[in-house]
């Protein structure tokens, strides 16, 4: 046993150690983060969550009004990143490739990709609210859609690259014009891909706060007008959370919850999905 | 021979003609996200353009942030931005790259891809989950084991003691540093890990057939194998604390001047932003925090691009 070899086993075995204790940190960290979401969300929650609109402080009331509008939000943003994010990472993949205006665009998506969301609502308030004098659904919805878009842009580059070159090359010799190969055959083969990727999108943005607080703003009614300043889970739980009203602060964490369960699902969804293509 | 040529000219398939349109609207959605991106870049310069013009580089270089007087200097929430970006970074780093090898290297197989999923699944959390529970739960838990404890604990007229004034309420800046470094923690140990895993076996295994310890392999053949995507990893999980909003503007304490200890309150661009922009009154603290956005936008930019630059096509997760 020389000296160097005794250096190194400790060195190793200091290194070992570290590593386990950083993980156990770190899975303790996040086990108790989730943990107090989980006990004070559930205290909250009852009928009255989806039944009733927010209420003022003291009196009993619900989310129903905020559910109804992140749904409302994230739906139509959805539709809007969708059409352009599947369409985009489409050229991306069959028409742009690797051409020098592809890469350019590939790589600025990729800067959108993970921008802070902040700017995206300051953008959407200096291009539709403050034109137009008043917040409302739709420009929530646009900054949602902007934050979206590259992440459905991404993934559809991303499974339209997998698909094997032969499927083109059959569309093309039976005939097909290119567009309808694509449409027919390429997104159809890539169907469960392209799925996964407005799924993670969703998921992205249902969450996402910083855009929504100068464009959709809030709305103390149940309210189906997009055109109106609109509810929405994010901006309640922020609103809410920083009151002392302990009511409000009991919606806020349960919102958190519904906010963080159904991030969760979706997640775990397409996981499930993804390694059923596997098999 | 006529013949042939009308059935020539009927072979060519039924809907050709759409065919450029098709690839002039995919084009054009992708047109679509650079004139996003140019966008805000325009809009935040424009917006903000009167501050600027208005205060010119005083705007940075000074920190007298007053609505009520309409004067705004912005360099408190700029070096808050900064200085509590990377004291996120500082603490995340190593605990990520630790998980990140115990989950390649030592972890029993069994625990390997329940831990690996949750691990990428918290880096799905909501943000202002994060926030929230370092308001309600971890703020008063860290005044009272750890601001108070570190205060009295303090030699007068020490350099700890100048680092560790202020009022012990949980929050500040190295309260939401901490935040901000457990809200990146799942992301970069996730992106870390993605990393590891790529590395040919072939190459680790003939490290530890030399008789390397683990820490050697992942020091001298992991490691230098993936420095430029993993200084890509690190770039891209720094623009995330650099813009990050919610978890921050809970717990920072959101005041304008400089940060003058750890525990002191401070701001950052995006707490700014998120705090006042709706409530702002005069057309000047509107520009002032447009021009505050311009400025978060330049900083996280050429940070993401870097990132990416290093990364390459290495995958995000």
């Amino acid at each position: 046993m020389d000296i160097k070899r005794i250096s190194r086993t400790l060195a190793n075995t200091v290194f070992i150690g570290f590593c386990f204790l950083v993980t156990f940190i770190a899975l303790a960290a996040l086990a108790a983060i989730l943990w107090s979401l989980i006990g004070q969300g559930f205290k909250g929650i009852d009928l009255n969550v989806f039944t009733k609109d927010t209420p003022a402080p003291g009196s009993t009331g619900g989310l129903r009004n905020a559910i109804l509008g992140s749904l409302m939000l994230c739906g139509f943003a959805m539709l809007g990143a969708a059409v352009v994010g599947v369409l985009a990472g489409t050229w991306l993949s069959e028409y742009g490739k690797e051409s020098p205006y592809a890469r350019v665009v590939r790589f600025m998506n990729d800067v959108l990709l993970s921008a802070p969301s902040i700017l995206v609502g300051l953008f959407v308030y200096e291009l539709m609210v403050r034109p137009l004098h008043g917040f409302s659904g739709f420009a929530g919805a646009v900054a949602l859609a902007l934050i979206a878009a590259p992440v459905v842009t991404r993934a559809t580059e991303d499974v339209l690259n997998l698909q094997p070159t032969a499927l083109r090359e059959a569309g093309i010799a039976l005939g097909a014009p290119r567009w309808v190969t694509i449409r027919k055959v390429i997104w159809r083969s890539a169907g469960g891909g392209l799925l996964t990727g407005l799924m993670l999108a969703f998921a992205r943005i249902s969450g996402e706060t910083a855009p929504l607080l100068f464009t959709a703003l809030n709305n103390q009614f149940f309210n189906w007008n997009m055109t109106k300043p609109m509810s929405n889970l994010p901006v309640v739980i922020f609103n809410y959370a920083l009151t002392p009203y302990d009511d409000w602060r009991r919606l806020a964490w349960v919102g958190a919850l519904l906010i963080t369960v159904a991030v969760l699902a979706v997640n775990t969804l397409v996981r499930a999905i993804s390694s059923e293509g596997d098999k | 021979m006529t013949d042939a040529v009308s059935d020539l000219s009927r072979a060519i398939p039924k809907g050709t003609s759409l065919d450029t349109p098709f690839r002039l609207l995919c084009g054009a959605a992708a047109t679509l996200l650079l004139v996003a991106l140019g966008g805000v870049l325009v809009s935040l310069a424009i917006g903000g353009w009167p501050a600027f013009h208005k205060f010119g580089f005083a705007f940075f270089t000074t920190s007298h942030w007053n609505p009520v007087t309409d004067v705004y200097g912005a360099a408190g929430p700029i070096v808050g931005t900064i200085v509590s970006a990377i004291l996120a970074l500082a603490m995340s780093l190593p605990v990520a790259f630790g998980v990140a090898v115990f989950l390649t290297e030592f972890c029993p197989p069994i625990l390997r891809k329940p831990i690996g999923v949750a691990v990428e699944l918290l880096a799905g959390v909501p943000s202002i989950v994060y926030g929230m529970w370092g308001l309600f739960v971890f703020a008063p838990f860290f005044a009272e084991k750890v601001q108070i404890p570190l205060m009295s604990a303090a030699p007068p007229g020490s350099i700890w003691e100048t680092l560790t004034s202020g009022i012990p309420n949980g929050s500040g800046v190295l309260s939401a540093s901490i935040i901000l470094a457990i809200m990146i923690l799942p992301y970069m140990a996730a992106m870390f890990r993605v990393l590891f895993h790529n590395t040919p076996p072939p190459l680790r295994e003939s490290a530890y057939a030399l008789g390397a310890t683990p820490l050697e392999v992942v020091m001298s053949v992991t490691l230098p194998h993936v420095r430029r995507s993993a200084v890509g990893a690190v770039m891209l999980g720094l623009g995330r604390a650099l813009g990050e909003t919610m978890a921050v503007t809970f717990i920072i304490g959101n005041a304008h001047g400089f940060p003058k200890s750890l525990f002191d309150s401070g701001s950052t661009i995006a707490s700014t932003i998120a705090n006042e922009f709706a409530e702002a009154t005069s057309d000047m603290h509107t520009s002032a925090l447009v021009a505050l956005g311009f400025v978060l936008f330049l900083i996280t930019f050429s940070v993401l691009a870097i990132a990416r630059a290093l990364l390459g096509s290495a995958k995000e997760v």
